[in-house]
């Protein structure tokens, strides 16, 4: 009996041991893609401490330590060019922190609206914008913003102007309208996670709200708000661990000859020096840099975030 | 809720009044700049390229869209754009469908790890200095295959798609498995067809994903073979006025008289494609904008 009990149970632990191991094949190949495209180009780092002249290989460059690190502060030219980098990534940046509380405000006011059908057009034609590239978005905004575009012919009939406007290029006011572009993209998206946990809200708070005769924005701010500020928290923390990655894509699509020493934040800025300027070492070198601080941003504010309300986000 | 309360407060009408004045604003801000350009694509090119045509459409024709296909390169662009969103939809759905589902199984070798293995990409970046120059090395730099195989494992979907699993009920998987099902045909015949709410809303991002790629084809593409609509575009808006030119030799070569009125100026050339470009997005996302919310709700849950 137990023999045959003691076989039977070997060859159960067998097979399930084989199902382990087909079941990990099975997922095998995508985990290479991933190793590829997610983990390989970290070893691209190793750029950074060769003198890498394309079209000369790696594996001929000579090989040249911390240089490019050290590089970046060696003349007060460089030291200057990018702290104004720094400058643009933090001012564009600090604004979306600034008003991160925008989509919340949204969403509250939105769900302040009794008139459905109203509600539900604004809900779905402000998230709209959300689904375009930032191409057809600079395409939108030189419509609309040209010498020849929308704002600049309505000012022209109206009489208020005798010369265009030329907004595109305009160097004084970069972070501003690089934030606002970001606000009219993602505003009305940003704020559906707010509208869905406003549903979830127990419906008896406002009764007793209501009961205990409190006004609308009594209600809206002893109820609603506390209820949604966990959410924001989470949101918030996820922005501060990006605030070093604002993408390549909106400011290379914006930048012109006269905004460029404003809109260049990091992203732009290591593309521009390596496809732009050909130094792809020291380019990485500030990539790399830059992600690794992502990365420590990302744990301490995870960490942060367990201290204060005894749970992480990530 | 705000129902229960019939308030004659002032401050409460002077609240109601600025929601509804700010909302209506804002929705207007949001739609207005596409329905700007849509209107001049179709009035008369002259007028629109002074800045003339903002509120309603003048001398309305539809040559521009006739036009449109005579740019070189534009049909090329537009079936690159939609190869790349059809195969590229697919294998990330097919993907991430499989492996959400297979994150749900116990029995893998060392699961965690690749669960976490998998996820943790999603927080990390490599920079895209370092990315160009491995893509560089593995050749997929004027490749088609660059536009498809980095995007095939999605860690995002794959939480979505895992999640979705965990909350079926298990018996489904355990009485398959009863009847002799083996894990594979668990996933095609069972696992598939319930996921589907989940798929589709994968689907619809990774399309309009694929769709609004940029960065790539500014990266790893040279050849013009391979550009896609985005890209295209992008050129147009930096040189639109050679492209004029060039179409309206074309028109005066054929029998076709060009008017001012029809002729081809920046102005129309760049707002075309734009309407072109972002004509799927238009017409997708109303239809499948409850697949969209789902699709954040359920990532807000679990990220």
């Amino acid at each position: 009996m137990t023999a045959i009990g003691g076989d039977r149970l070997r060859t159960k632990r067998r097979s399930l041991k084989n199902e382990s191991a087909i079941h990990f094949l099975y997922i095998l190949p995508f985990l290479i893609l991933l190793a590829i495209f997610a983990y390989l180009p970290l070893y691209g780092w190793i750029y950074a401490f060769f003198d890498y002249k394309p079209p000369i290989p790696l594996s001929k460059s000579p090989f040249v330590g911390f240089k490019w690190f050290a590089s970046l502060v060696e003349t007060q030219v460089k030291i200057d060019q990018l702290i104004q980098v720094i400058k643009n990534t933090f001012g564009i940046s600090g604004l979306m922190l600034m008003f991160s509380w925008l989509p919340m405000i949204f969403a509250i006011f939105l769900n302040e609206i009794r008139a459905v059908r109203f509600r539900k057009a604004v809900q779905t034609l402000t998230t709209l914008p959300n689904f375009i590239s930032w191409v057809l978005v600079y395409s939108i905004a030189f419509a609309m913003f040209t010498s020849e575009g929308m704002v600049n012919g309505l000012l022209r009939q109206l009489g208020a102007i005798d010369s265009p406007i030329l907004f595109l290029q305009d160097s004084s006011h970069v972070w501003l309208t690089m934030w606002m572009w970001i606000t009219w993209k993602s505003l009305g998206w940003s704020a559906i996670m707010y509208i869905a946990a406003i549903t979830s809200i127990d419906e008896s708070l406002y009764e007793a709200a209501y009961v205990d005769g409190a006004t609308r924005m009594q209600v809206i701010w002893h109820v609603t708000l506390p209820s949604l500020l966990p959410t924001y928290f989470v949101l918030l923390v996820l922005q501060v661990a990006n605030f070093l990655n604002n993408g390549l894509e909106q400011y290379f699509v914006f930048q012109n000859a006269f905004n460029k020493e404003y809109i260049q934040v990091l992203d732009l800025y290591v593309y521009n020096l390596a496809i732009g300027g050909g130094s792809y070492s020291v380019s990485v070198a500030i990539s790399m840099m830059k992600s690794l601080i992502s990365v420590a941003l990302l744990f301490s504010v995870n960490q942060l975030s367990k201290w204060l309300r005894g749970e992480g986000v990530v | 809720m705000t129902a229960l309360r019939r308030s004659t407060d002032v401050t409460d009408i002077i609240i109601t009044i600025l929601t509804y004045v700010l909302f209506s604003a804002f929705t207007f801000i949001c739609v207005y700049p596409f329905y700007y350009i849509i209107i001049n694509t179709i009035s008369a090119n002259d007028i629109s390229a002074r800045g003339e045509v903002i509120f309603w459409p003048k001398q309305v024709h539809f040559q521009n869209y006739i036009d449109i296909f005579k740019v070189p390169g534009l049909w090329n662009a537009l079936m690159i754009s939609i190869s790349r969103t059809v195969l590229g939809t697919t294998l990330t759905v097919g993907a991430s469908a499989f492996l959400g589902y297979m994150f749900t199984k116990d029995k893998i070798w060392m699961r965690k790890f690749w669960y976490r293995f998998t996820i943790i990409t999603m927080f990390f970046n490599a920079g895209i200095i370092p990315w160009y120059l491995t893509m560089k090395t593995l050749g997929l730099t004027n490749n088609f295959l660059a536009y498809i195989l980095p995007t095939i494992v999605a860690p995002f979907y794959i939480i979505l798609v895992k999640t979705f699993v965990e909350s079926t009920p298990k018996e489904l998987q355990q009485a398959a498995t009863i009847d002799g099902a083996g894990t594979l045909m668990i996933f095609w015949r069972i696992m598939l067809p319930i996921c589907k709410p989940i798929l589709a809303t994968v689907a619809i991002f990774s399309a309009v994903d694929q769709w609004n790629a940029f960065q790539d084809t500014l990266l790893l593409v040279t050849d013009s073979n391979l550009y896609s609509l985005q890209f295209i575009l992008y050129n147009y808006i930096k040189q639109a006025s050679s492209l004029s030119t060039l179409v309206n030799l074309q028109n005066a070569g054929s029998t076709a008289i060009a008017s001012l009125a029809t002729e081809q100026t920046t102005t129309s050339i760049r707002m075309t494609v734009t309407i072109i470009v972002v004509a799927p997005i238009m017409f997708v996302y109303p239809i499948f904008q409850r697949f969209f919310v789902k699709g954040i709700m359920i990532g807000a849950v679990k990220g």
